[in-house]
C-alpha cells in the first residue's frame, strides 16, 4: 500500500471531482436539476388526473375503432412534396376513428370531438402517420397550456365536477381556448364520422423534388354530404351511436375523403395551432382516401401503434409548432404505459351491433 | 516497468476513444430527449437513432479487433479482486455496447416505429409489432442505459486510479499516442 502523501490526496480528490462532474452533467441532461422542465410524463399524468386511469387504453382518444383502406394519389401533391405517397398510384392505409377524451367507455354524446388517425405506408416502406380532429384548430397553443387545461378542468374529488373557479381562471389567461370552446358550442358539427372534415391541426413543412419548402396544413374533405349533429339530443342518444353509424355505413360501401393540402402565405402563423389561416390560401387536392373496412380494436392493427404525427416520409417535416414534438413524446409514453397493462375489452367490442357488422 | 511498454493495437485504441465519446454523448442525448416535450427532443431523437446504429457497427468491429490480438496483461501486483473487477466490467461494457442498440432497435420495431437513419434510409424491423414487448423493452432500454452509465463511471474511475495513483502503465496501454 502506498504511503498517504498530500499529492496522493490531491490526486484522489481530482478523480472524485471528475466522477462527480460527469454525474452532475448527466443529471442535468436528464432534467433532475430542472423541476420546471415539462416532460411527456407530466402531460400523460395530467391526462390521467383528468380522466382517471384506464389500464391498457390510450390516455387520450381512448374510445376507438380500427379502419383499413387505401390512399390513391392523383399526382398533384408532387408539386409540394417529393414524398412517394404523392406519386400517382395507391398505398395501403390503416387507421383509427375515435372520440375525444380519455374514457374508453364514454357515451359518444359526452364530448363531440371526432378524430381520424391514419398510417400510410409508401412502396419504399416509409410511413406517414397523422392524427386529425374534426376541428380546424386546436384548443391550446403550447404543451404547457395543454397540461394546465387538463389540470384546470379535472373533476374535483369532492364534487366530481371541474372546479368552475379554476376553469374560469384558465380561460381568462387563455382567450384562444375560450374562443375554441365557443366555436365548438356554436358551429354546426358533423352528425357522423363519415361526413366530418378532419384537419391536420398543426402546420408542417413540405419539400418538393426541386428543394422548395412550403408550410402546409391538410384536411380530409368527405364525399359524404354534411349533415349537422342535433346537439340538443346528445344526452339521450345511444352510447355508441357514432361508431354504430360508421360501421353500418361501411356495410353499405366504402367511405371516401379528398385530401386537400392548404399552402401558407408568408406571415401566416405556422407555429400556433389555435390560429386559422385565411380562407383564400391555395388548396391542392392531392388524392382520395377510401376506407372500406372497420374492425374492433382487439382484431385490428390500429391498437398496436401510435399515430405519432412526426412519423413522416422524406419530403415532409415538422414545423416550429411546439405541439408536434409534445404529441410525439406523449404518445410514446402513453404506448409505454398501456403496453405494460392488461387491457379490458374495447367499447366497440361490447356493442353487439358493431361486433356483428365489423367481423 | 515492463508492462508500461505494452499497448493495445493502435486501431483498437482509436476505436476505444471514438466510441467513448459517442457512447457518452449518446447517454446524455438519451436522458435529455426523454425528459422534455420541447423541439429539442425531435432533433435529439433524429441523432440518437443513427448514432446508436453506428455504435453497434463499431462494437462489432471492436470485438474483432480485440480478439485478433491478446490484450496487454494487467500488472502482476494488481490484487486479484481488481483483476476480476476489470475483467467483469469490460465484459459488461462490451455486452451493453451491443445490448443497448439492439434493444432500442427491437423496441422501436415492437412499437411499430420506422427505424429511420436519415432521409428515406431506414432499417427493417428487428421483431414483431407488439405493445407489451414495446413497453418491456422501453423500460429495459432505460435500465440498461443507467447500468451502462454506472459501468462507464466505474471504468473511468479505475482508469484514473491506474493513471494517477498506481501509475502502473494500465492507463498508458489505451492512450491514443505512443
Amino acid at each position: 500500500m502506498k504511503r498517504v502523501t498530500p499529492t496522493l490526496v490531491i490526486r484522489l480528490a481530482a478523480i472524485g471531482v471528475i466522477l462527480l462532474a460527469v454525474t452532475a452533467g448527466f443529471a442535468f441532461a436528464a432534467g433532475w436539476f430542472s423541476p420546471d422542465r415539462l416532460s411527456p410524463r407530466d402531460i400523460v399524468d395530467s391526462l390521467q388526473i383528468h380522466d382517471g386511469l384506464h389500464p391498457g387504453f390510450r390516455r387520450a382518444h381512448a374510445k376507438g375503432l380500427c379502419i383499413e383502406g387505401r390512399f390513391l394519389a392523383n399526382g398533384n401533391g408532387t408539386a409540394l412534396s417529393k414524398a412517394g405517397v404523392f406519386t400517382p398510384g395507391d398505398v395501403p392505409v390503416i387507421g383509427r376513428l375515435s372520440t375525444g377524451g380519455g374514457l374508453p367507455y364514454a357515451p359518444d354524446g359526452r364530448l363531440v370531438f371526432h378524430a381520424i388517425a391514419l398510417s400510410l405506408t409508401q412502396a419504399n416502406g416509409e410511413q406517414w402517420r397523422m392524427a386529425m380532429d374534426d376541428t380546424p384548430i386546436f384548443l391550446v397553443a403550447t404543451p404547457q397550456a395543454f397540461r394546465d387545461f387538463q389540470l384546470a378542468t379535472a373533476p374535483d374529488p369532492g364534487t366530481g365536477k371541474p372546479d368552475p373557479v379554476r376553469t374560469a381562471d384558465f380561460l381568462v389567461h387563455h382567450p384562444e381556448t375560450r374562443a375554441f370552446m365557443e366555436w365548438m358550442r356554436d358551429a354546426p358539427l358533423p352528425s357522423s364520422f363519415a361526413n366530418g372534415t378532419y384537419y391536420s391541426i398543426n402546420a408542417f413543412r413540405f419539400t418538393n423534388a426541386a428543394g422548395e419548402t412550403r408550410f402546409v396544413r391538410w384536411s380530409l374533405v368527405p364525399e359524404t354530404p354534411f349533415t349537422a349533429l342535433d346537439k340538443s339530443t346528445l344526452a339521450s342518444v345511444p352510447p355508441d351511436f357514432l361508431f354504430d353509424d360508421v360501421v353500418q355505413r361501411l356495410r353499405q360501401g366504402p367511405l371516401r375523403w379528398h385530401m386537400v393540402v392548404t399552402v401558407a402565405a408568408p406571415g401566416d402563423p405556422v407555429d400556433d395551432a389555435t390560429k386559422p389561416w385565411p380562407s383564400d390560401r391555395p388548396q391542392v387536392d392531392v388524392g382520395t382516401l377510401t376506407i372500406d373496412r372497420a374492425s374492433i380494436e382487439e382484431d385490428g392493427a390500429c391498437r398496436n401503434i401510435t399515430f405519432d404525427p412526426l412519423i413522416l416520409p422524406a419530403g415532409m417535416a415538422s414545423s416550429d409548432d411546439p405541439l408536434l414534438a409534445a404529441r410525439s413524446a406523449v404518445y410514446a409514453v402513453s404506448l409505454t404505459r398501456r403496453g405494460g397493462e392488461p387491457a379490458g375489452p374495447s367499447a366497440a367490442s361490447k356493442d353487439p351491433a358493431i361486433r356483428k357488422a365489423a367481423p | 516497468m515492463k508492462a508500461a511498454a505494452a499497448q493495445f493495437p493502435l486501431a483498437l485504441r482509436l476505436v476505444h476513444w471514438l466510441m467513448a465519446a459517442m457512447i457518452v454523448a449518446m447517454l446524455f442525448i438519451g436522458v435529455g430527449m426523454v425528459s422534455t416535450v420541447s423541439e429539442m427532443r425531435t432533433w435529439l431523437i433524429d441523432l440518437h437513432k443513427p448514432l446508436g446504429i453506428l455504435i453497434l457497427c463499431l462494437a462489432a468491429l471492436r470485438v474483432c479487433l480485440r480478439l485478433m490480438r491478446p490484450a496487454p496483461p494487467l500488472p502482476d501486483d494488481l490484487p486479484i479482486w481488481q483483476k476480476a473487477a476489470a475483467y467483469a466490467s469490460h465484459l459488461v461494457l462490451y455486452a451493453l455496447m451491443f445490448a443497448l442498440p439492439l434493444v432500442g432497435w427491437t423496441m422501436l420495431s415492437a412499437g411499430g416505429y420506422p427505424i429511420v437513419l436519415f432521409g428515406s434510409i431506414h432499417l427493417p424491423p428487428l421483431g414483431p409489432v407488439d405493445p407489451t414487448l414495446f413497453s418491456l423493452l422501453r423500460r429495459a432500454h432505460t435500465l440498461l442505459a443507467f447500468l451502462l452509465f454506472l459501468t462507464i463511471l466505474t471504468h473511468l474511475g479505475a482508469a484514473l486510479f491506474h493513471a494517477w495513483i498506481r501509475r502502473d502503465g494500465v492507463f498508458r496501454s489505451m492512450v491514443p499516442w505512443r
